[in-house]
């Protein structure tokens, strides 16, 4: 693990798909009418553990994205509380048009877990990563879109989707990730938490890249300038009391996400930050290109998600 | 407990004309819709409301036992909700008020506002997975309750319906039914002149499923084939119905090709309606 990491002394922790797949075989024993199915990638989804605490509750649907989200759908329809589990680029691009019409129309009490998202998975390129999954997501009307930091953090997000009536898509990573959270993160569901105190500049961040934005906090505190870090875990409904706080009480804000640059939570900050309090901002995302093969630091580095490139953006807004 | 309703075999054919007359008056009232292949359906949602096959109430719609009717091709909204409101889910009157603003009864069906549609559609190919949800439902439920999905044959050419035709098969689903109301034509022509489907009953049975192809617009034959489907056991059942685009309005089955999302005007209602006979 390094994800350009320097500063910060943190453990490395599970990857939030297998957090993810230990807190749902803990909750099938809670919940006698969550059942699970699988676009046939369960050992990745780690929703196989599940799988083998409860068989009767499970259901591999095979390589058929358009059929398993219809399936899920029509077991919502019976009561049930449905998890939908793949790729992330697969379930949310392959069967948009049935999560659009089958579960996010008729509001059907569906959970999308999507793993694999972003450009952390490395060598498999750009055919397998999830890049557009938050877009597309928090397009749907009455989604609700959780991109959890770590594992402790993905354990409390699979509880609180579980908990929560109607859609959510929850975005987990491949890769072992920093521990941002000690045992039992808080999650409230469209509450963002704030890690860091600060009053010169608010990152914001979520997913793998709130590690860094505290590793960037500790080099800009080198330099005297006190950063804010909010890890804005959901990104719908998003927190636009914490991005309005530190629009006023900071003088800019950077967003940072392993995602394309339109439509994920950048744009979402942008437009509260728009209406609310304008506020200079930059943002430290994919841009809009697709990536490549490689190493996951490889990646990371070579399209600009380091804690190195939040520092840059922080350190250009002040300056101006 | 819900029961099938079955009327008077003599009050079956009273009731299609009474569908018809939905069918055409609330399309044309709303001056847009599909009443031709809202037409093509009617003997076959008779049968299945109304002649002792569907385990119903309409007093508690979503009641855990029910069997479930899901209208896979969506654009036989007025179809669906002509049967629903004879059923007494809602009032006959209620059909006037079809894809005006505010009316529940929108251009295509919305589970969240029509007592008794079962799955909100539109978008083709969709209907049948949400069938086989409800069905594993069932089995995971220990329920008893039958799944009963209806697609068009245009709607067929859909990758997913074949994603959910091999799971149902692979699974054995005998408590899922589809009903492929085939009429021969999609939006712009003949379903054999743009993506033909035949041999149609070879390619179900390949996938394991039991098939009968019958006259969709005789009573007694949609009966005898819920019948049979009700009998089979280990294995989802298909049946085929061969149905007429705009039946029972001359000038519709004359035309087929033509009147794919058209309502009659005024004048051709008035015919169409004499032609009903109700």
């Amino acid at each position: 693990m390094s994800f350009g990491i320097t500063r910060l002394k943190v453990e490395e922790g599970p990857p939030t798909r297998e957090a993810f797949g230990d807190a749902l075989a803990e909750l099938g024993g809670e919940f006698q009418d969550l059942v699970v199915l699988d676009g046939d990638v369960a050992n990745s989804t780690f929703t196989e553990r599940f799988g083998e605490r409860f068989p009767e509750r499970f259901f591999n649907v095979g390589i058929a994205e358009s059929n398993l989200i219809g399936i899920a759908a029509g077991l919502a329809g019976a009561g049930k509380i449905s998890v939908a589990a793949s790729f992330s680029t697969f379930l949310l691009s392959n069967a948009f048009d049935q999560i659009r019409m089958s579960i996010a129309f008729p509001n059907q009490n569906v959970k999308l877990v999507g793993s694999h998202a972003g450009i952390s998975i490395g060598e498999d390129g750009p055919s397998q990563m999830a890049i557009e999954d938050v877009a597309l997501a928090c397009a749907l009307p009455g989604f609700t879109v959780i991109v959890p930091a770590d594992g402790p953090s993905a354990a409390a997000a699979t509880r609180a989707m579980i908990e929560r009536d109607g859609p959510v898509f929850l975005r987990c990573g491949r890769p072992k990730v920093p521990i941002v959270y000690e045992d039992d993160a808080p999650l409230q569901v469209g509450r963002a938490n704030q890690l860091r105190a600060g009053d010169d500049v608010t990152l914001i961040a979520n997913g793998i890249m709130v590690a860094m934005a505290l590793d960037a906090a500790e080099t800009l505190a080198d330099d005297g300038i006190q950063a804010r870090v909010i890890d804005m875990h959901t990104v719908k409904p998003i927190d636009a009391e914490a991005i309005e706080r530190a629009a006023n009480e900071t003088r800019a804000l950077v967003v940072a996400e392993e995602h394309l640059a339109y439509g994920g939570m950048g744009s979402t900050v942008a437009m509260v930050v728009a209406e609310r309090k304008p506020t200079r901002m930059a943002f430290v995302d994919i841009g809009d290109t697709y990536a490549t093969s490689g190493t996951p630091d490889e990646l990371l580095v070579q399209f600009g998600l380091t804690p190195a490139a939040i520092v840059d953006a922080a350190r250009r807004l002040l300056k101006d | 407990m819900v029961q099938a309703r079955a009327e008077d075999p003599s009050a079956l054919e009273e009731i299609t004309r009474r569908l018809r007359r939905d069918i055409v008056t609330s399309t044309t009232s709303a001056g847009s819709g599909h009443p031709s292949t809202s037409l093509s359906m009617v003997e076959i949602v008779t049968v299945l409301y109304f002649g002792g096959v569907l385990r119903y109430d309409t007093s508690a719609p979503r009641d855990p036992g029910r069997d479930r009717f899901i209208l896979s091709k969506g654009h036989g909204a007025p179809g669906l909700y002509a049967v629903l409101a004879e059923a007494g889910y809602f009032s006959v009157d209620e059909l006037n008020t079809l894809r005006k603003l505010g009316s529940p009864l929108e251009g295509h069906p919305n589970m969240n506002r029509v007592p008794g549609v079962e799955a909100s559609t539109g978008s083709l190919g969709q209907g049948l997975s949400i069938g086989i949800g409800h069905a594993v439902a069932a089995r995971v439920d220990g329920r008893d309750y039958r799944v009963y999905v209806m697609q068009g044959d245009g709607e067929t050419e859909q990758g997913q319906v074949w994603e959910a035709v091999m799971y149902a098969g692979n699974h054995g689903l005998d408590n899922l039914t589809l009903i492929i109301d085939r009429n021969g034509y999609q939006q712009t022509g003949a379903v054999d002149d743009i993506q033909p489907l035949d041999p149609l009953e070879d390619k179900l049975r390949a996938f394991l499923w039991e098939v009968r192809t019958i006259d969709g617009h005789s009573l007694s034959e949609v009966a005898g084939a819920f019948d049979w489907a009700r009998s089979v056991s280990g294995s989802p059942q298909a049946i085929i119905a061969n149905t007429v685009k705009g039946k029972g309005v001359s000038l519709l089955e004359a035309t087929p090709g033509k009147f794919h999302g058209k309502p009659l005007t005024e004048g051709q209602r008035d015919d169409a309606l004499e032609e009903v006979g109700a």
